[in-house]
């Protein structure tokens, strides 16, 4: 059998050079590289249980290699080996050692559930309403009077309290670097805790499947400074219902164009329908539909044909020509609330 | 597998499989209606590894993707791995307990035809509007008419009629293990396998009704315009969550169960010993099956059912890890001491305990609820239920082919091409799977039809389709053996393994009436006690006689065929036809119950002696 434990050597070499390669994932979104204190308590879990089970797990090894090695059947071998019943005192051992190791992982599990579990109160922590819907993200915040989409924008080192649902079907809300997840429930709210202990950009994930674009229902959180969020938050409340100016003719036919056929379901700050990702900073946002890099090429893609990019979602294609596209992408890049 | 001799009423070809009652007939139903099914999971797999090989690619898109991993999950579970469990049972539990058949030989006739009419119902959407796309779980509201397509009304039906099958099969396996023991097999005497299939038999009558019902109140809601799932209308979508894990985490205990009885017996054969701790897997065995029932929820973590709840699911959650690990202990320690054979049944027994001991490590490490809000829907819940389903169920079940095949069909199957067999998908299995938990670590959602460049999912995503095309080449040889045994002229003895227990002292195949007399059984490893008594084969526990077995019958294939227009007929809102499908059913119960059937009779100068002493 020594085909077999060359094997095992390779395999775990394999498992420790396929790590090494890459990282523990993407700082932006990898739940081995926790950036916020549900991340860091669920990580410690994490590596809490996969110690004790490796332990476990390498006793197995050992007991089965030596089996394996040292009993397997030699030519010529006879006679028949002793049939053993059984041993009570080997069976308690086997009994009693895991049921000891599952009482040190129950204790520091039953804590750590209380404490994500916890509601914060808006005097404790920035209250967040999400709706999901497919397939992209609602955003508000009651207390601020502000509401985004696809782009959630948080201050660092504060709890944000989340209260999520969603207007369709069961999505589930996963922002892997900071912790997660909970699911949104159509017809019913649940909450989640979260906290970002750095500044940055972090990915965020629907993690219940949800219809055929699924896989691309990602979401961005945007994490800032206390003051650059206060900062947001004014520049997002002074751009309700009043639209930036336009600044080119182009532009100013391309808000003409939105408030014929967009406006019914994409508002720019409280002006307009809810019924697509609200736009008041589109061009503040990290991604194009969530997924593409925001360049004006990629949007005039997007409105071009949105089926092509995100099938099965809930947008219309406008039937747009060429100039009207242009038009709409110039006017869409004036919906800015930074500097 | 031609019919058998003259004084049985006589049917060939294709007649005699449609009408059979023999429990070994079904079994080799079950086995190729099964692994059909099998392989169009399989292929399913391929196309889901093939999208996800490269970031952003479209070999298959969105939708059809969908329709993939709904129909791949679906399959598996209950058109796959249910009948070839079923397979085995049906091959080898009245042997064991020495029985000359099941308990109710019809029904069990009749649950095949259900599952399998239920299964090719299912797999008939993919040509009649497109299969099912809202995942193998069908949670609503995704699964309602307005966010899916028609596809689902297969699955709820296909399901309802299959599950009615597995149900009736589950009764008639609990009742003969019951009434149908020979003289002396108590139970404290039965091999592991027929525990197992016992206690999985328990699991099956409890665990389907819930589905079932969660299915009756789905159909309502697609076909009838209910609103038990609707949130508009008053409805909760959670019900159906609680509804259909009642059901579906025992019937991961279902599945592995009688796998773990495979192994025990495989491993305690090949070491030439005797099963370490026998009473102690017993117990193991029967606490599985109790505790499967009181953790549905961890499968629900995320849902929202709050910190209470989470906890006590996720502590008795970890509680399964106790008996679980004293049955792998006692597998070592049944080796230990032994002289140990690595024929291929072993391979795959001996593959399975590390591989196993991984699935039931990350499963131990999904107990913790916070932590799971990490794993849950992640590759990291994908790479662990693909351990324990493929590396504990599957490798469980090659183990039980290779091992029993010559019992079910009089010829070994080849050492070599299985061997072959074992490594390349043994290899590509860990290939495959063993990088998806670094992935969901790493931020990957199951159940997405691509992913972006540039998140760090790349390398894990190109291993594992290259891995997933060893698990292809092997399944590719083990087919290939089946075709060069098939067409091999050597006959297997009644006895290759040198087995411990009944069904190795009868022939290879078994005739139709298995044991010419009742055996009588002396101890545990009862065939294992003659030997070492120095009898050849059993000793009979009454003189030869009469033999009574059960007439043939059509009505079984003919009941399922009435359902299975039936649902047609309600999908499609014609009920012109459902109701035709539904007389032809009701019509064959009627003709069942009115028609006097007492079978017949071999005689004792009809039945060939081999090997039996009067």
């Amino acid at each position: 059998m020594k085909g077999w434990l060359q094997y095992w050597r390779q395999f775990l070499l394999f498992g420790l050079l396929s790590l090494a390669l890459t990282g523990c994932g993407n700082a932006e979104l990898s739940a081995l590289r926790p950036s916020g204190p549900v991340a860091a308590m669920q990580f410690d879990l994490m590596k809490l249980s996969f110690s004790i089970m490796i332990g476990v797990f390498l006793v197995v090894m050992l007991i089965f290699t030596y089996v394996l090695i040292r009993y397997r059947k030699r030519p010529g071998q006879q006679g028949i080996p002793k049939q053993v019943e059984g041993s009570h005192a080997l069976e308690i051992l086997w009994t009693v050692i895991p049921f000891l190791l599952l009482i040190v992982m129950a204790v520091p599990t039953v804590a750590v559930n209380f404490e994500l579990g916890k509601v914060y109160s808006k005097d404790e922590a920035l209250q967040v309403r999400v709706t999901a819907h497919q397939y992209w993200w609602e955003f508000e915040y009651p207390d601020l009077g502000v509401a985004t989409a696809q782009d959630l924008v948080i201050p660092v080192d504060q709890k944000v309290q989340f209260t999520v649902t969603s207007a369709d079907v069961k999505h589930a809300f996963w922002v892997p670097a900071l912790g997660g997840k909970i699911d949104t429930n159509p017809g019913l709210e649940n909450t989640l805790w979260l906290q970002a202990d750095k500044t940055g950009i972090f990915y965020g994930k629907c993690a219940e499947l949800c219809g055929a674009s699924h896989a691309l229902m990602d979401f961005k959180v945007e994490v800032l400074e206390q003051a650059d969020f206060d900062n947001w938050v004014a520049k997002m409340r002074s751009a309700q219902g009043n639209a930036p100016a336009d600044t080119t003719t182009a532009a100013s036919q391309g808000e003409e164009i939105y408030n014929k056929s967009c406006l019914g379901c994409h508002a720019i700050g409280g002006k307009g329908g809810k019924l697509g990702p609200n736009l008041t900073n589109f061009a503040d946002r990290e991604r194009v539909a969530g997924i593409l890099a925001n360049t004006p090429e990629n949007t005039a893609e997007w409105l071009k044909d949105p089926q092509k990019i995100k099938p099965g979602n809930n947008m219309p294609n406008l039937n747009l020509d060429d100039a009207q596209v242009q038009a709409l992408v110039d006017y869409l890049y004036t919906l800015s609330v930074e500097d | 597998m031609s019919a058998h001799a003259s004084h049985a009423p006589k049917r060939s070809g294709l007649w005699d499989w449609l009408t059979t009652v023999d429990h070994k007939k079904i079994a080799i139903l079950y086995l190729v209606a099964g692994g059909i099914f099998f392989l169009a999971g399989g292929i399913e797999a391929l196309l889901i590894r093939l999208q996800l090989m490269y970031p952003e690619s479209n070999v298959i898109g969105a939708k059809t993707f969908n329709e993939m991993i709904t129909m791949h999950g679906t399959t598996m579970i209950f058109l796959a791995a249910m009948p070839i469990i079923f397979a085995l049972m049906n091959a080898v539990v009245p042997l064991q307990i020495g029985a000359r058949d099941v308990a109710f030989p019809f029904v069990n006739a009749l649950g095949f035809w259900l599952f399998f009419f239920g299964g090719v119902l299912i797999n008939t959407s993919w040509f009649l509007g497109g299969a099912p796309d809202a995942g193998w779980t069908s949670y609503p509201t995704l699964a309602l008419n307005q966010y899916s397509g028609i596809g689902v009304d297969f699955y709820v039906l296909g399901l309802q009629i299959a599950g009615l099958g597995t149900l009736i099969g589950g009764i008639n396996f609990l009742v003969t293990i019951i009434n149908m023991r020979a003289p002396g097999m108590t139970f404290m005497r039965m091999p592991l396998f027929t525990w197992t299939s016992f206690v999985t038999s328990g699991l099956i009558l409890f665990a389907f009704p819930a589905i079932t019902v969660g299915l009756v109140l789905l159909m309502f809601d697609r076909l009838f315009g209910g609103n038990f799932f609707n949130p508009d209308a008053g409805g909760n979508i959670i019900i159906f969550e609680h509804l259909f894990w009642i059901f579906g985490h025992p019937e991961v205990y279902i599945l592995i169960l009688p796998c773990f009885g495979i192994i025990s017996e495989v491993v305690s054969t090949f070491s030439k010993k005797r099963l370490f701790g026998y009473s102690s897997m017993v117990f193991a065995t029967a606490l599985i099956g109790f505790l499967g029932f009181m953790v549905w929820a961890h499968h629900m973590f995320t849902t929202g059912l709050g910190p209470v709840a989470n906890t006590l699911f996720g502590l008795a959650t970890m509680l399964i890890a106790v008996p679980t690990g004293i049955k792998i202990f006692n597998w070592l320690f049944t080796m230990w001491g032994g002289q140990i054979r690595f024929n291929v049944p072993n391979l795959w027994a001996v593959g399975f305990i590390p591989t196993f001991t991984i699935g039931g490590m990350t499963g131990v490490m999904l107990s913790v609820p916070s932590a799971d809000y990490q794993y849950h829907d992640s590759y990291f819940v994908v790479a662990h239920f693909h351990y324990v389903i493929v590396g504990g169920v599957v490798f469980g079940l090659f183990a039980g082919l290779y091992y029993w095949w010559p019992k079910m069909f009089g010829k070994m199957l080849n050492e070599t091409l299985g061997k072959w067999n074992f490594w390349t998908f043994f290899i590509g299995f860990h290939l495959t799977f063993f990088p998806l938990h670094f992935l969901g670590l790493m931020g990957m959602p199951r159940r997405v039809y691509t992913f972006l460049h540039g998140q760090g999912l790349d390398l894990g995503n190109f291993i594992s389709t290259i891995g997933s095309f060893g698990m292809t080449i092997g399944t590719i040889l083990f087919l290939i053996n089946v075709v060069v045994t098939a067409n091999s002229k050597q006959k297997a003895p009644a006895d290759p393994w040198d087995g411990r227990t009944l069904e190795w002292a009868i022939p290879s195949p078994p005739p139709e009436y298995n044991f010419a007399q009742t055996p009588l059984v002396r101890g545990l490893d009862a065939l294992w006690v003659e030997k070492m008594a120095g009898n050849k084969g059993y000793v009979p526990a009454e003189p030869l006689g009469s033999i009574h077995m059960p007439s043939p019958s059509i009505i079984p294939f003919v009941m399922s065929v009435g359902l299975f227009i039936a649902a047609y007929g309600f999908m499609f809102h014609q009920y012109v036809l459902a109701g035709i499908g539904l007389a032809i059913t009701f019509g064959s119960m009627l003709a069942r119950s009115l028609k006097d059937d007492h079978g017949y009779h071999i005689d004792p100068e009809e039945i060939e002696e081999k090997g039996v002493k009067a």
